[in-house]
């Protein structure tokens, strides 16, 4: 049944993936884009991680979405064009990228030894509490530090708004 | 298999009585601001207007089902689909009362209960932005269009205050789980969330309320639909059913919100004070209370129908509560009748402040969720941790 749902899922997320890249409408792309969120959000349930995957579904599909499809709606962007790609561009591409890929999955089999296989449900401390737990104790300097990083990206779009406006 | 079973009956069970609520939550809707307003309200189908929802929803299935030139067809028709299933999917993990015993079988009046189900709710209600947003960019018209963005824009901000005000009470009870939520407020009145000791959430239980009614799109903050500046807002372009679903999600997304805060805030199913000072004989009392009342009025007619009309509601009633008397029937009536008072006060409140008060301006709006909903539930939020810590 896990195998069946995992199947399923990486599937949709690998087609939508795929499907971020080939629309052409930014739009059509962004809400590609969720479905991978989506997908992926079920796989870390598969996987017992059950407040990341709520979390990847609040902060991803939720909030970050919502705010790229406000900002295509409010500029209104429009389908983008296919001419004007460089002809080597088009011939090279897709074998480049298929070369690549083997090159990676090669370097990986090689550098990283045989790990013992993903067993579902089995891994049980996805829990809020166990990773509240370790926010707020192992990691609670990185926690404080990654807070205050973000306080200054808010504080950074502030002042760039106002200079805007003066 | 028997799980199997018992799941499909309940969730069968919980759809069809969601949406005759729904159905119906509309003509109370109707008929509470017609008499806000002095009017009568529906009155011509079916006695009081009992009929209305069923001849609405006749008429909107046989509707011409119009998709305009150059909108794009598969965001256009997502669109109407998203905001239903979001509104919807969220009740399956309210709790409507304990576990019960039937034919042998053990069970919770619930549909699932997830060890993270506030979360669950949190992340279906950020999803419900999209069907609104997307409805409005879709549609190819100006007046949707800036529905949409207004929309989002709006849920986006509310989505902050509304999620502060969620985590207050969340200190006191100590737990994700809804089920575990409510059992934390057993007792009285005095044990849920919106009185306990040591931090009554008297104030996130206000912010909570004006940011849900932010959130499903309500007057004061109907701004998406705001008939005057929009046509009808995001969904000017829909027609037939696909304008129902938008419409069934509104109503879907109040009883939601009114379930989600009656079992934050109201202590969920449990009685208003406890068994043991007779608190189950309140149902049974209130129902042959009414009873009594309509068998009066109908011995003392004022019109000459009522003299068969209402002995008729009266004996029903008094049959209702002979019903919550029966110590089989009592396990599941009494949670659900407390559920059901407590979501229906807040619900009609929901319609009361709709007949009361005028729009908001959208700057206005906007200044309210970030420089004074948002500040109150953090000053909140960390006057609760102190308190909690405290104790």
């Amino acid at each position: 049944m896990d195998v069946i749902l995992f199947l399923i899922f990486a599937i949709i997320a690998v087609v939508c993936g795929i499907n971020v890249v080939v629309q052409t409408h930014p739009i059509s792309s962004a809400l590609s884009l969720i479905g991978v969120m989506g997908s992926l959000a079920v796989l870390y349930l598969l996987l017992g991680a059950e407040f990341i995957a709520m979390a990847q579904i609040i902060v991803y599909a939720g909030a970050i979405m919502v705010l790229f499809i406000f900002v295509i709606m409010l500029l209104n962007a429009g389908a983008e064009s296919k001419k004007g790609r460089s002809f080597v561009a088009q011939l090279l591409g897709m074998p480049l990228l298929v070369a690549f890929l083997a090159l990676v999955s090669y370097f990986i089999q090689r550098l990283f030894p045989a790990t013992p296989l993903v067993q579902f449900g089995a891994f049980k401390s996805g829990t809020a509490q166990n990773i509240g737990r370790a926010l707020f104790t192992q990691y609670l300097l990185p926690f404080e530090v990654t807070s205050i990083l973000i306080l200054i990206a808010i504080l950074g779009a502030i002042v760039l708004a106002r200079k805007e406006l003066e | 298999m028997n799980f199997f079973i018992l799941s499909i009956i309940k969730a069968a069970v919980v759809a069809s009585v969601l949406l005759t609520t729904l159905a119906y939550l509309q003509w109370v809707e109707r008929k509470v601001i017609a008499h806000i307003q002095v009017r009568l309200g529906p009155s011509r189908v079916g006695p009081h207007g009992l009929l209305q929802p069923l001849a609405d929803v006749i008429k909107l299935i046989t509707k011409e089902d119009l998709i305009p030139p150059y909108v794009n067809k598969f965001i256009y028709l997502l669109a109407p689909f998203l905001a239903v299933t979001m509104a919807l999917i969220s009740i399956s993990v309210i709790p409507f009362g304990g576990e019960i015993q039937v034919l042998g079988q053990r069970t919770w009046l619930q549909l699932t209960d997830l060890n993270i189900g506030l979360l669950f709710i949190l992340a279906i209600s950020s999803m419900g932005v999209y069907g609104v947003a997307l409805a409005g960019w879709a549609s190819n018209n100006k007046y949707a269009l800036l529905g949409g963005l207004r929309s989002s824009a709006q849920m986006i901000s509310y989505e902050l205050p509304l999620s502060l005000a969620i985590v207050s009470p969340l200190l006191l009870s100590n737990t994700l789980s809804l089920r575990q939520i409510v059992d934390t407020q057993s007792g009285s009145i005095l044990h849920w969330n919106i009185l306990r000791f040591p931090a009554p959430q008297i104030v996130s239980f206000l912010v909570f309320m004006i940011a849900a009614f932010a959130e499903t799109n309500r007057v004061p903050f109907d701004l998406p639909e705001a008939e005057n500046e929009l046509v009808a807002g995001f969904h000017t372009e829909y027609s037939s059913m696909k304008f129902a679903a938008f419409f069934m999600a509104e109503y879907a997304n109040m009883v939601t919100v009114s379930c989600i805060t009656a079992t934050l805030f109201l202590g969920g199913w449990q009685p208003l004070f406890p068994a043991a000072w007779g608190s189950n004989f309140v149902p049974a009392a209130v129902f042959a209370a009414g009873g009594l009342v309509a068998i009066y009025h109908g011995l003392n007619p004022a019109r000459r129908r009522d003299r068969l009309t209402l002995p008729i509601v009266g004996v029903i009633f008094l049959a209702i509560a002979a019903l919550f008397l029966i110590p089989l029937l009592q396990q599941a009536l009494i949670p659900l009748f407390w559920f059901a008072a407590k979501v229906g006060v807040i619900l009609f409140v929901f319609i009361w402040i709709r007949g009361t008060l005028p729009r908001f301006r959208y700057d206005q709006l906007m200044g309210f969720a970030w420089k004074v909903l948002f500040p109150i539930a953090l000053i909140n939020l960390l006057v609760t941790g102190l308190l909690v810590a405290l104790s």
